[in-house]
């Protein structure tokens, strides 16, 4: 059974009066991939839009690593606005006029759904390194049990970039008869061995922390904050390019008219960076980081069907649209085409687009017209597909 | 809505209601939108411009960016009703083997293209001794993107070499007009600007 009630955050309310959205507690085990099962398990989540009468007018979106499932509006905790504020409301792409739009923070992360960082039945205590690892299919399967407790049995769309586009693959692949169309943005059916590489830089960063204190910092009341930020920092140069720093920021010295022949920011890009790790580490949680990141290494969706991804989708009715960016290296336009091409050879209904910007990977979360016109294109067409106004 | 080209139009009509089409250099995707708001076809394209493949997904329609010559071998034999390969086929690398993939692709294929057995292309080089630039062809020999050219003739020769049953011949005159026609007769070879032809998979 299932109790719903409100979220619980790990950081103060910036915006108390906002909407913090809701969050659902099962009683009933959820079976990871590694065996172990996890209960009870809360899953925070928002919604957007109102659910037609015939509940056909559900677009699921997935949020990526360091995300969460405020999508659009202020943030309660950050005061900020939602992540894809572009891309979610009424009249924007995904129109919430239209359609109900359903985000729920993942597991193992640390917006509200259970985590490292929420307490183990067990002991009272906090999971720390004691929590599971879970995967993306354990996200989905998470996703799914919440979209059951709330009488939804099919999705119209479900969309997300990054490891939000794994979730959209696996959600296909474990779920292929709820999913009418999925839009997948800058992902891959695998993470490659250069990103694996980049987050273990990252996770090495948190654990060489001494406030780490071996993932039980909770319970010592510290947080590793320099080697998060440090891992931030890392992952920050990784969603931008070459062009786009060398545009914004260039050479360009910080406050200072020469060089300080000393170890502080000089550059723009170094205090830039900076912020990036110093606000990162107000929103999120250090084990949180650890976990999300080993669930997109340990992503391979084809290793599930004897290393053809083709076989992933076999038989499938869901409508694919497929978007990648020149200039994205982290999930480059030749993987999300990998993906096309196994749909192509499974006689899947998919579109293809790759927009030309010099963004790299964090085009997705950005004001980019030709990704708005495609999903909206996209979008529409599905929703005409099940006769929605 | 815009009138759709002639030659375009002359296609649609061979097409049957709720055909599951790939159409292969569908470029700005005038063929599929008609086809699936007309006939409620099941239409896929595939389009090298990434311009147009991202102005028909914003038309709602399912183009992925590619070509011809690479990536019909990834696609599984005869799951489509209707391949058409429109005005490209002059353009590939490997005609006969884009030909082969699409009647392996589909049960049937329509296969349009300039003639370049046509009467001012065949004056063109007998009496200015130049490579013709002509309303169908209006490229130099150094630009165009037409590098395999053939006549009706040609074509109909690989067609059978390909063991293709030519099921419909269309002649395209000047203005769009098409007028069946007979594949083997010396006349539309002469006088036709291009020509669709309707074939199946033997």
């Amino acid at each position: 059974m299932a109790e719903l009630g409100s979220p619980k955050f790990l950081r103060r309310l910036e915006a108390p009066g906002v909407d913090q959205g809701r969050a659902i507690t099962f009683d009933r085990p959820l079976v990871l991939d590694c065996g172990r099962e996890l209960v009870p398990l809360t899953i925070a989540y928002m919604t957007y839009g109102t659910l037609n009468a015939a509940k056909n007018n559900v677009v699921l979106v997935c949020h990526a690593l360091s995300l969460d499932q405020f999508v659009t509006g202020r943030h309660p905790v950050t005061a900020k606005p939602g992540w894809w504020e572009t891309m979610v409301g009424p009249g924007k792409p995904i129109d919430t006029n239209r359609f109900f739009v359903i985000c729920a923070n993942v597991i193992g992360g640390c917006m509200g759904t259970t985590g490292p960082a929420s307490v183990d039945p067990a002991t009272g205590k906090p999971y720390g390194l004691s929590f599971p690892v879970v995967t993306i299919r354990d996200m989905v399967r998470a996703q799914a049990m919440l979209l059951d407790a709330l009488g939804i049995e099919q999705i119209l769309c479900v969309t997300g970039g990054s490891m939000g586009g794994m979730q959209v693959l696996q959600w296909v692949a474990s779920y292929p008869e709820r999913v009418i169309s999925a839009l997948p943005i800058a992902t891959a059916a695998r993470h490659s061995a250069q990103n694996i590489a980049f987050h273990e830089v990252g996770r090495q960063a948190i654990m060489a922390d001494p406030d780490w204190r071996g993932g039980n910092y909770q319970n010592e009341g510290v947080q590793p904050s320099k080697g998060l930020a440090v891992a931030r920092m890392a992952a920050h140069i990784t969603y931008l390019s070459e062009a786009a720093l060398q545009r914004k920021f260039g050479r360009s010295l910080q406050n200072r008219n020469g060089l300080s022949f000393a170890f502080g920011p000089d550059f723009q890009i170094e205090s830039y960076l900076h912020h990036q790790g110093m606000t990162f580490v107000d929103r999120f949680d250090a084990n949180s980081y650890l976990y999300i990141t080993r669930a997109m290494d340990y992503f391979d969706l084809a290793a599930d069907y004897n290393g053809v991804l083709a076989e992933a989708f076999i038989g499938t009715k869901t409508r694919f649209g497929i978007v990648s960016f020149t200039s994205d290296w982290l999930f480059p336009t030749s993987e999300n085409k990998r993906v096309a091409h196994a749909l192509n050879a499974a006689a899947a209904n998919v579109s293809f687009v790759e927009i030309e910007t010099d963004r790299g990977h964090d085009a997705f979360l950005l004001d980019e017209p030709e990704l708005f016109a495609a999903v909206r294109g996209f979008l529409n067409s599905a929703a005409a597909s099940r006769g929605i106004e | 809505m815009s009138e759709l080209r002639p030659d375009l139009a002359a296609i649609a009509e061979m097409i049957g209601e709720g055909a599951r089409v790939l159409d292969v250099g569908c470029g700005d995707g005038a063929l599929l939108e008609y086809l699936s708001r007309t006939k409620r076809v099941d239409g896929r394209g595939i389009e090298l411009s990434q311009q147009n493949v991202n102005a028909c997904v914003a038309r709602g329609l399912s183009v992925v960016q590619g070509d011809a010559d690479a990536d019909l071998a990834e696609y599984p034999s005869h799951v489509f009703d209707v391949v058409i390969l429109s005005q490209t086929i002059q353009a590939t690398r490997a005609p006969s083997k884009v030909l082969a993939d699409l009647l392996r692709i589909g049960r049937h294929t329509i296969v349009s293209f300039p003639n370049f057995g046509h009467w001012r292309v065949r004056l063109s080089l007998l009496i200015d001794g130049r490579m013709p630039r002509t309303r169908a062809l209006g490229y130099d020999w150094y630009d165009t993107p037409n590098i395999h050219l053939c006549t009706i003739a040609d074509f109909v020769a690989l067609a059978r070499g390909s063991g293709a049953v030519i099921e419909r011949a269309l002649a395209l005159g000047g203005k769009g007009a098409t007028h069946p026609m007979r594949p083997d007769a010396w006349g539309p070879n002469l006088f036709a600007e291009g020509a669709i032809f309707l074939l199946r998979s033997a």
